[in-house]
């Protein structure tokens, strides 16, 4: 329990650590360009400061000779300027294109590496990530938190990098020229940044208000959609606008504040601006007309050719810091999205230290096992041992069980001790309520999770020797929760064997008794599909599902309610399809109708994580007990 | 679609007017500032006497507080209006979806009408956020800064003429560009996120395949894809502000070359210092409005397709409506289908129901089998109106449906739908919804009719227990009687169950039905169910097959005379069972 407060602080302490990682490895993406660019960034902003003094250079000569309109004794010392301010503008205009065009790339860049970091970490999560974290959250690193570092990367970062680059240049010309007006707009500023953290302090607390609001506003939304038939069918029409009412005006209520304070923001930043302009005016001439000492790095006396250009500068001044408070959401924003996609990454991937791979195996002349390489119908389990020989088992399909626990959390075991055995070829069933723990057992054949205690020996060997993608392709899933892929129905059924050819794929849909309604899709085996089949029905989507399991030929096969959701007529039809592919495979079935696993060679029926009873049908029939009662409808099953 | 939306501004017609009056007002000033900061200067520069400074200082310093109070009063007008035109949209579009029949519903999918309620409605939002404030605030600045800079430099002021066209041109070039690439680029980008959701869903089957490595690689291509496209955009995007750049330098040294040169030939009449550095100030805002006028212009085509799916739902008119001089009186529980004939929708190719005759008397019990996609759903959708008939009539009460006050109509006809939905909320305001009015007795009674009394007064909180959205923290079997108890809540004369009972087992499903005689043998009760059992003890037994009636008649005369029901019965009553 000591963990939640330690994460808080990790939480806390985080933004400078993420800041940090963020730009290393944004230069770990880009070494050469990304150093490049900030050079560019940097000569940038220091050229658009530069104007200042070019003007005041050109004002002074003006001043000199404006009341003679003698513009031949000036105009070479003008144009000299002139000239050297348009060499630096040229250049400063090319850093400028370089420095956008590498920060496209790098930007879309940096994202693309992201994203294929985020994707392919994800995919050696173990299952426990994805069953104990919201899908819907997930999604939300690949959307809103890669939108976010987007606006970083890409916006922020040049902008507060230039703004920063122009304050600094900019103050050190201020305080060049004259410090006493220097005095006057870092009063200025203070108020400004007092101003900020007040106005966008209240704006980033309704902020995160109307982000709430917008969740429950969506909740609702989705709800009522969900169930519009239902409102309908009761003619709830008008209670649900009510409801609705209630949810949109607590929306408006927050967002507009959270607006109000963000777009007073910038007009009110602005005429502090305006007014700071004024007042360095008024100072200026104060200064000027009482000829105050002027007191400056550069020692030049206080004259209108120092007023003139100072008045810009305040204005850009002011206009930076404005830019630099304008992006201060967006900087929190970014990094707490990056905050939690570093996160992502982080995860611990699945641990694999199997050793024992499956191979492709012929028997030699003395009928002994050996590797080969091309495809033969034989697969052998090759077992490297310390002593440095091999052994090579032939892949059988035989799992036992011995005495094994479970727990998917420390201390709530849900699996205890569990024992049993499928010989190559037997069928086993497991019969229980929701949450008795069958879908657990085949999740720990597989090792979607690692027993607590026991043992599991796959054609006698541990399990937990075998690497995870070998033992994985030894067994076939059928879940009941059918998942499709966006692509054709071909390339779905094909996702079981990804070298299978069109006649093999074929094959299996008509094992599987999904021929049929493919060729009567409008393309048939070619038809696209999307949304998770969401053009086909739920009995269909399942049928897709056995044939793509029947084409990787599993030797072990486990139907988690793999029939579910077909009809019982139209099961019956499947049924013998289903008995075809079952023959000659060690078989795990869980379903809810008892019609579906009579015939296996042993039901168990499962209650609170343990078998209570175990046996053939005709056995459990005759013992009387819950399977009995399940049977003849005694007992509601869930 | 602008004259669809701005039925939503409303009560907001008075913010979204009064934000660009505010922000012209801000303009106004901001425009006037620097003109009379270039008098000072040049007075200061003259040598004039303190007070003249005071008095400038002043009307300055009052002027830049002026346009401090309208630039923040244009925030917060124009908060109100986008929130509040946001609101009533919302609120609009919710109230027409509750207004649309099954046929609309079917139109749309959830998630659609989920993202046009939220993110679309957001980005609309933004977008007239964006008119009512700068749409108006960038032309005006435009024009103003044009006009003053006129009056201030006079001929100096052409550089304008110059610089602007090519700085419109250059930034329209850049939308022409981009716009195209980046709509398609938005939707790989879509697309993208589509397949990582689909790997999300589907991890368990990308692990049992070990197709890891395929979907790294498969995402990898179609990652880098979309980094292409985004890319090449971008890149054309970041033309902008060199563009924008140039333009200012162009300005600057034009300003400091002429400039210097006019102010020294005409010995400051025709230009003085301080009106040059203030034709800098102006040539900022001049610019500067126009690459703002540019990415609203691109914000705003950006948000019409969001804009255009919000027109769809507000002008998809119901396919359904109240008959003039409605009936409100359901005489009693009979049905009539006379030669009705459904089909889905115009285009389809298939008539769904093909000349359905069936006459169902007051009180009766007919249950109703046949295989999935045997439109065995869509026959009963039409009893309660949900769907309107294509030809020939639906009768309740000897009346055509179509007659009745639809509220009227669906309180005496129930229908228990297949996927049937409990809401947030308890067991007892979920079941309010039958009966908004019902009793606590009312609803123990419903619920021991439905067999759900039991179960529910086991929960620690009985009846005021927490039903999770969806139902979620019920069984399967516990939600279908929650729902028949919900439809019984409404006392209809016609009560449907659309397979409601597929979850429950086989002993509670009979005892609901015996229940369901004894206590209401008036209502008429029709039962559509996969088992046979469910249906066997019905009056009539009505079997259907593609979307006509195959039979009708009692579980004893169809297991003597048709092919269909008895392949049923024996599906699912195999040798050694008979004691079902």
């Amino acid at each position: 329990m000591s963990k939640a407060p330690q994460k808080a602080a990790k939480g806390r302490r985080a933004p400078q650590g993420i800041i940090g990682r963020l730009v290393r490895t944004l230069f770990g993406f880009y070494p050469v360009m990304l150093p490049l660019v900030i050079v560019c960034i940097l000569f940038n902003a220091v050229v658009s400061s530069m104007p200042s003094i070019f003007m005041q250079n050109v004002i002074a000569a003006v001043e000199q000779s404006w009341q003679t309109g003698d513009w031949a004794s000036v105009s070479g010392q003008i144009m000299q300027l002139v000239g050297l301010l348009v060499i630096f503008y040229v250049l400063s205009l090319a850093a400028g294109a370089l420095f956008t065009q590498l920060m496209a790339i790098i930007t879309q860049g940096s994202l693309a590496k992201m994203r294929e970091k985020m994707f392919n970490g994800m995919q050696n999560l173990p299952i426990k990530y994805f069953d104990t974290h919201n899908h819907g959250d997930v999604m939300s690193y690949y959307t809103n938190d890669i939108d976010t570092l987007r606006q970083l990367i890409s916006q922020s970062f040049p902008q507060l990098l230039i703004s920063l680059v122009t304050i600094v240049t900019v103050f050190g010309i201020m305080v060049y020229y004259s410090l006493w007006l220097t005095l006057v707009v870092v009063v200025g500023v203070v108020f400004m940044v007092l101003v900020t953290k007040k106005v966008g302090g209240g704006s980033a607390k309704y902020f995160i208000r109307q982000q709430k609001a917008i969740a429950r506003t969506e909740g609702f939304v989705e709800e009522m959609m969900n169930g519009q038939k239902v409102v309908k069918v009761f003619c709830h029409e008008k209670e649900a606008q009510r409801d609705f009412d209630e949810v949109n005006d607590a929306l408006f209520e927050d967002s507009e504040k959270a607006n109000r304070y963000a777009n007073m923001l910038m007009p009110i930043l602005n005429n502090i601006g305006n007014v700071l302009y004024v007042i360095v005016a008024l100072a200026g001439g104060l200064l000027l007309l009482n000829g105050v000492l002027n007191v400056s790095v550069s020692g030049l006396a206080m004259s209108i050719s120092i007023v003139v250009p100072f008045l810009n500068m305040t204005r850009q001044f002011a206009g930076n810091i404005s830019q630099v408070s304008n992006q201060v959401n967006a900087v929190v924003m970014g990094l707490a999205g990056a905050q939690r996609i570093f996160a992502l990454i982080d995860e611990e991937p699945e641990a694999d230290n199997g050793y024992v791979t499956l191979v492709n195996a012929r028997e030699n002349a003395d009928g002994q096992l050996e590797e080969c390489e091309e495809r033969t119908e034989m697969w052998a389990w090759k077992h490297p041992h310390q002593d440095g020989t091999v052994t090579y088992t032939k892949l059988q399909g035989d799992v036992r069980m011995f005495n094994v626990d479970f727990a998917y959390e420390e201390g709530k075991t849900v699996l205890h001790d569990i024992s049993l055995y499928a010989k190559p070829g037997q069928k086993v069933a497991f019969v229980g309520s929701t949450g008795a723990g069958k879908t657990t057992i085949t999740n720990l054949i597989n090792r979607f999770y690692d027993i607590a205690d026991g043992k599991i020996r796959y054609d006698g060997i541990n399990i937990n020797k075998i690497k995870k993608a070998d033992l994985r392709r030894s067994l076939g899933i059928v879940l009941q929760d059918t998942n499709l892929f966006t692509g054709t129905v071909m390339d779905n059924i094909r996702y079981g064997r990804l070298d299978a050819n069109d006649d093999e794929c074929i094959a299996a849909a008509k094992l599987a008794g999904a021929h049929d309604f493919i060729t009567r899709l409008p393309q048939g085996y070619d038809t696209p599909l999307s949304g998770n089949g969401a053009s086909l029905s739920q009995g269909q989507r399942q049928l897709l599902a056995i044939a793509r399991a029947a084409v990787a030929d599993p030797p072990v096969m486990i139907l988690d309610e793999a029939t579910s959701s077909i009809d019982t007529r139209t099961e019956a039809i499947v049924q013998r399809g289903m008995d075809a592919l079952m023959t000659g495979r060690t078989v795990f079935v869980i379903a809810h109708r008892l019609s579906t696993v009579k015939n296996s060679d042993a039901i168990m029926v499962l209650e609170h994580g343990r078998i209570i009873e175990r046996g053939t049908h005709e056995e459990l029939l005759a013992l009387k007990g819950t399977y009995y009662q399940l049977y003849t409808g005694a007992l509601e099953l869930d | 679609m602008i004259k669809v939306l701005a039925r939503s501004i409303r009560e907001y017609k008075k913010p979204s007017l009064l934000a660009p009056l505010f922000v012209t007002g801000e303009v106004v000033l901001e425009c006037i500032i620097p003109f009379i900061t270039a008098n000072l200067v040049n007075e200061i520069k003259d040598g004039c006497s303190i007070d003249v400074i005071v008095r400038y200082g002043i009307v300055l310093v009052v002027m830049a507080a002026l346009s401090l109070a309208f630039g923040a009063l244009a925030g917060s007008a124009c908060s109100t209006a986008s929130c509040g035109f946001a609101r009533n949209l919302r609120k609009d579009m919710f109230y027409k979806i509750q207004g649309y029949s099954f046929e609309n519903i079917d139109k749309f999918s959830v998630s659609s009408l989920v993202t046009r309620l939220t993110t679309d409605i957001t980005n609309v939002q933004m977008a007239y956020m964006m008119i009512v404030r700068t749409a108006i605030r960038c032309p005006l600045m435009l024009v103003f800064s044009f006009v003053m800079a006129f009056v201030m430099g006079g001929k100096m002021a052409l550089i304008f003429v110059v610089v602007i066209p090519i700085l419109a041109v250059g930034l329209a070039l850049v939308i022409y560009k981009t716009m195209p690439l980046f709509r398609r680029v938005f939707k790989k980008y879509d697309a993208l996120n589509n397949s990582v959701q689909e790997n999300i869903k589907g991890m368990r089957v990308v692990k049992s395949y070990v197709r890891e490595d395929y979907e790294k690689k498969k995402f990898g291509v179609a990652a880098d894809d979309v980094k292409v496209d985004f890319t090449k955009a971008e890149r054309i995007l970041a033309f902008n502000n060199p563009l924008m750049q140039f333009c200012m330098y162009a300005v600057m040294v034009f300003v400091m070359a002429y400039g210097s040169y006019t102010v020294i030939t005409s010995q400051g009449l025709a230009l003085d210092v301080g009106q040059m550095s203030s034709m800098l100030t102006y040539s900022f805002q001049i610019l500067s409005s126009l690459m703002m006028l540019s990415m609203i212009f691109v914000m705003i085509t950006m948000s019409a397709e969001s804009a255009q799916r919000i027109v769809e739902v507000l002008s998809e008119e119901s396919t359904l409506h109240n008959p003039e001089n409605p009936l409100t009186e359901v005489k009693d529980g009979s049905i009539d289908f006379d030669n009705v004939s459904f089909r889905y929708s115009k285009t389809a190719a298939r008539m769904s129901l093909e000349n359905i005759n069936l006459h169902i008397r007051s009180g009766e019990t007919i249950g109703i089998i046949g295989g999935t996609g045997s439109s065995k759903s869509t026959l009963i959708q039409l009893i309660s109106r949900l769907y309107d008939v294509t030809e020939g009539s639906v009768r309740v009460g000897g009346v055509d449906v179509r007659k009745y006050d639809l509220e009227t109509l669906r309180n005496q006809v129930a229908v228990v739908l297949q996927k049937n939905i409990l809401f947030s909320g308890t067991v007892k305001s979920n079941l309010r919804w039958g009966n908004e009015n019902a009793t606590d007795e009312e609803m123990i009674e419903a619920c021991k009719l439905a067999q759900a009394d039991e179960f529910v007064s086991q929960f620690p909180d009985g009846y005021d227990t927490r039903i999770e959205q969806g139902g979620a923290n019920v069984s399967g079997g516990q939600k279908q009687r929650l729902c028949i108890a919900r439809a019984l809540l409404k006392k209809p004369k016609i009560l449907i169950l659309d397979d409601s009972t597929s979850a429950v087992d086989t002993r509670t499903d009979a005892l609901i039905r015996q229940a369901m005689r004894q206590y209401i043998p008036e209502t008429t009760k029709i039962i559509i169910a996969q088992r046979t059992a469910s249906v066997q003890d019905a009056d009539r037994i009505v079997v259907m097959e593609g979307g006509k009636i195959n039979a009708v008649g009692t579980h004893e005369e169809l297991m003597r005379s048709n092919e269909i029901y008895r392949e049923v019965y024996t599906s699912q009553n195999k040798a050694g069972d008979d004691d079902v």
